[in-house]
């Protein structure tokens, strides 16, 4: 056994460079490879911190809970003889628009400040994140206003399907981006306090990732309540 | 394991952490693990009690209630329909949120994914922490329920709108809003516990532990945390629904504003399909982890077995409609969700093939844990095949509603699950608690309960076909159920025995927390990373992770002295043990 051992020589480990969550991970162990087990194993070199990993599960479940709403509000809007209803106000496609806009660009500015992190300028990092944060409450204070007049105009939860799927969709996707806006403050403050200059910057980057699917998801929604 | 005497000192901070910390708000794991196993093994008296009741009912309809008279003040004890239906749903809600899965989900998975992948805790512990205070305040919200004017919810556990989404249908109100609002908390819960479970698993192994060296059971959970973080949130967008129909005067699911009542049907079900896999992989996972340490043989099929669950989990997506086969749907479709639930035997099939391969010419000792096991398996395999009854239309056509389903349903979640949370808490007390089980008591649980099991449950299938439906309140008011009307006295003093095979159970669990033999660190010569660590673990380990050289299963192997080789062990540089595997 031991023999055999001795003439089949252990696969070779194929020294691959890989980047990996930015930086190069150490050369292959001088002694050679194979999985074998006379070899220490290594330690595990996770391919993305817990804190972007996880933000990315919850983003899975986040789909699946917007994928029911979608869902059945199709439902409901396919099976009704006439959309929207003849009666009931329309939709502010021309503002909210406008309001799309505003919510994208704060995504691009997020992007902007995850690229000042990367290039060091603490400064640029704290202005840019408040900027996007300042344009997603000007998003959610402009749904407010509409939705203030539209129930000014008769259309409320409980008038039928319509204002139900309405109500409904906005309404949550609202809490959703309060929600961001929440941790997005408490990034803010954390990178105002430099906690982001020297140590770990996962908390920003998950936040990041978060924003841009809140905000990713406001085009989707957008198109199936309003233009559809 | 070698501990560091500087390292641990440089950790006794952890034992400074004030009595609210260590065992009300801890972070730790373990601690938290025991708190879902508290909380479970409460919520099941409650849970079997309403079992009981309505069992009393079935038998000898409209008499009054043993231990009634004191509650039900108005009618002596008896029961009302209106109670009756709330009994029923409250006994399948609590039993699957409050019970099955805080015990097996909940406390298995905190308890086994960290100590069994060589980690020091979970990925996130403070939100390991809040998933259990939300799942807790989940659970005191659905009991309260039971204190509101007009009852506690009673739709169903499935609370089918329309009647559900109308108080004046059930003459709920509160009740049914409390449900919702308890489902919803729990589904934000569980989410938490099982985004935390899988970043564990990708990212917080020890060295060495690969993915296909992990034991069956992580692979088990870490399936089903991404079965609840994908199946959970549709619930929660259709209980919010449900919610808002009730509450703020949406029309969702009410067909008088242009709402769909088949709606709830068809999420309620996209989830509830998966959630019956959250309620038995786990325990598939346990008993294949502890079938090889009581017949002393690695597991027959280790990657079938984790391809098989990966298989089931996916599966699990694309069959929800044949819950659904009389609601009214396109025959096509119904055909399909037919083809694609019996596809479903196969992955288990190939489960219990493999559980049997693996008893096949093994030294196997009938310890309690491992009785447990083979009652989940054969149990598992009845409830399987009365299972397939019901995936084929013309069959589930006529036993639709009957007590057949009731049957099949026990026999997978009771002789299933639960046997297997037994496995587990006999298996890992050792571990959980640093003492050992007493056997005496142990045989004295299993054999009543699963006697007593089986006379309750099989049963069940003769009087579906006979026609019984589910959710009656009084079988003797048709003619047609009344000769079987003896099955069901039979029936449920099966069930109160059931009840009283648990006191053991209870005895020994207390008994033993006290007063049990100090547990060793390896009780059972078993060879997964928990058991490396002392009994009960403080900090998992001194000041080194164990390093993992090996698959979970090598026992009996002619390269060690003993009868295992356990993973942590560094082999020596004569034996390849890893060449030889596979």
């Amino acid at each position: 056994m031991a023999f055999a051992t001795v003439l089949e020589a252990p696969p070779r480990r194929r020294p691959v460079v890989r980047r990996r969550n930015g930086y190069l991970p150490p050369p292959p162990p001088p002694t050679g490879g194979g999985d074998g087990p006379e070899r220490d194993p290594e330690p595990r070199r996770p391919f993305l911190d817990n804190a972007r990993l996880a933000t990315l599960f919850l983003i899975g479940g986040e789909i699946m809970f917007f994928g029911g709403l979608v869902v059945a509000f199709f439902v409901l809007r396919i099976a009704a003889p006439v959309w929207p209803p003849p009666d009931q106000p329309r939709l502010p496609v021309g503002v909210t628009g406008v309001n799309t806009l505003v919510l994208l660009s704060s995504s691009v500015l997020m992007i902007g400040a995850v690229r000042a992190l990367a290039r060091k300028q603490p400064g640029e990092v704290v202005r840019r994140l408040a900027w996007a944060g300042a344009l997603g409450l000007v998003f959610l204070a402009v749904q407010g206003y509409e939705w203030a007049r539209l129930v000014g105009f008769g259309l409320t939860v409980s008038s039928g399907a319509y204002g139900a799927t309405f109500y409904t969709l906005i309404g949550v996707h609202g809490v959703h981006v309060l929600g961001a806006l929440v941790w997005l403050a408490v990034v803010l403050m954390h990178a105002a306090l430099g906690r982001y200059a020297d140590g770990p910057t996962a908390g920003l980057r998950a936040c990041a990732i978060y924003w841009h699917f809140i905000v990713a998801l406001w085009p989707i929604l957008y198109v199936a309540v309003y233009l559809l | 394991m070698k501990q560091n005497p500087k390292r641990r000192a440089g950790h006794t901070g952890h034992h400074e952490l004030g009595f609210v910390r260590t065992y009300i708000f801890s972070q730790d794991h373990k601690m938290i693990a025991r708190q879902f196993l508290f909380m479970g093994l409460f919520m099941m008296i409650i849970g079997g009690l309403l079992a009981l009741i309505v069992r009393w009912q079935l038998a000898w309809p409209e008499t009054a209630v043993p231990g009634l008279g004191g509650i039900l003040k108005e009618t002596n004890g008896i029961l009302e329909p209106s109670t009756y239906n709330m009994a029923f749903t409250m006994h399948a809600t609590i039993m699957i949120f409050f019970v099955v899965m805080p015990i097996l989900a909940g406390c298995f998975g905190n308890f086994c994914i960290p100590l069994m992948l060589g980690a020091r805790d979970m990925a996130f512990p403070f939100l390991n922490m809040l998933s259990f205070w939300t799942t807790f305040t989940a659970g005191l919200i659905m009991l309260s329920g039971f204190f509101v004017p007009g009852g506690h919810a009673a739709a169903g556990w499935t609370s089918y709108a329309p009647l559900s989404a109308v108080p004046e249908y059930t003459g709920v109100n509160w009740g049914q809003n409390l449900w919702c609002i308890s489902l919803f908390v729990m589904g934000v819960g569980s989410m938490m516990g099982s985004i935390n479970y899988i970043t564990t698993v990708i990212n917080m192994r020890a060295p060495g532990m690969k993915l296909f060296r992990m034991p069956l059971v992580v692979w088990s959970l870490f399936i089903t945390a991404i079965l609840l973080l994908l199946a959970l949130p549709v619930l929660t967008s259709g209980v919010a629904m449900l919610l808002f129909d009730r509450t703020l005067g949406t029309s969702w699911f009410k067909p008088s504003g242009g709402g769909e009542p088949l709606l709830w049907q068809h999420l309620f079900w996209y989830f509830g399909h998966p959630e019956v896999y959250i309620l038995i992989l786990p325990a598939m996972g346990i008993a294949s982890e502890i079938l090889p340490v009581f017949c002393r043989k690695p597991i027959f099929g280790y990657h079938a077995m984790a391809f098989s669950m990966i298989a089931i989990a996916f599966l699990s997506w694309v069959v929800y409609g044949h819950h659904m086969f009389v609601s009214g749907m396109n025959p096509a479709l119904g055909m399909s969700f037919m083809v694609t639930t019996m596809i479903i035997a196969v992955p288990s099939a190939i489960k219990t093939f493999n559980w049997l391969g693996t008893l096949w010419g093994g030294r196997i000792t009938f310890k309690v844990p491992m009785l447990n096991a083979l009652a989940f398996v054969s149990m598992f395999v009845i409830g399987g095949l009365s299972g397939i009854f019901m995936a084929s239309t013309p069959v589930d056509i006529y036993i639709q509603d009957t007590y057949f389903i009731v049957a099949h349903i026990h026999y997978v979640v009771f002789g299933g699950s639960i046997f297997g949370a037994f496995a587990a808490i006999y298996y890992w007390f050792p571990k959980l608690f640093g003492r050992m089980t007493n056997p005496f008591l142990g045989h004295l649980h299993f054999w009543p309960t699963f006697l007593f099991f089986n006379l309750t449950f099989f049963p069940m299938h003769i009087i579906g076909v006979g026609g019984q439906m589910r959710r009656i309140y009084n079988p003797m008011q048709y003619e047609f159920l009344q000769h079987q009307q003896h099955w069901n006295v039979f029936i449920t003093y099966s069930a109160l025995l059931l009840g009283l095979s648990q006191i053991p159970f209870v005895i020994n669990f207390f008994w033993s927390l006290f007063a049990g033999q100090k547990a060793p660190m390896n009780p059972w010569n078993a060879t997964t990373l928990e058991w490396s660590a002392p009994s009960p673990p403080h900090l998992n380990w001194g000041a080194r992770i164990p390093t993992v050289y090996r698959g979970p299963y090598e026992y009996s192997s002619p390269e060690s002295q003993e009868d295992f080789l356990p993973q942590w062990q560094q082999p020596s540089v004569a034996a390849p043990a890893e060449r030889r595997r596979h």
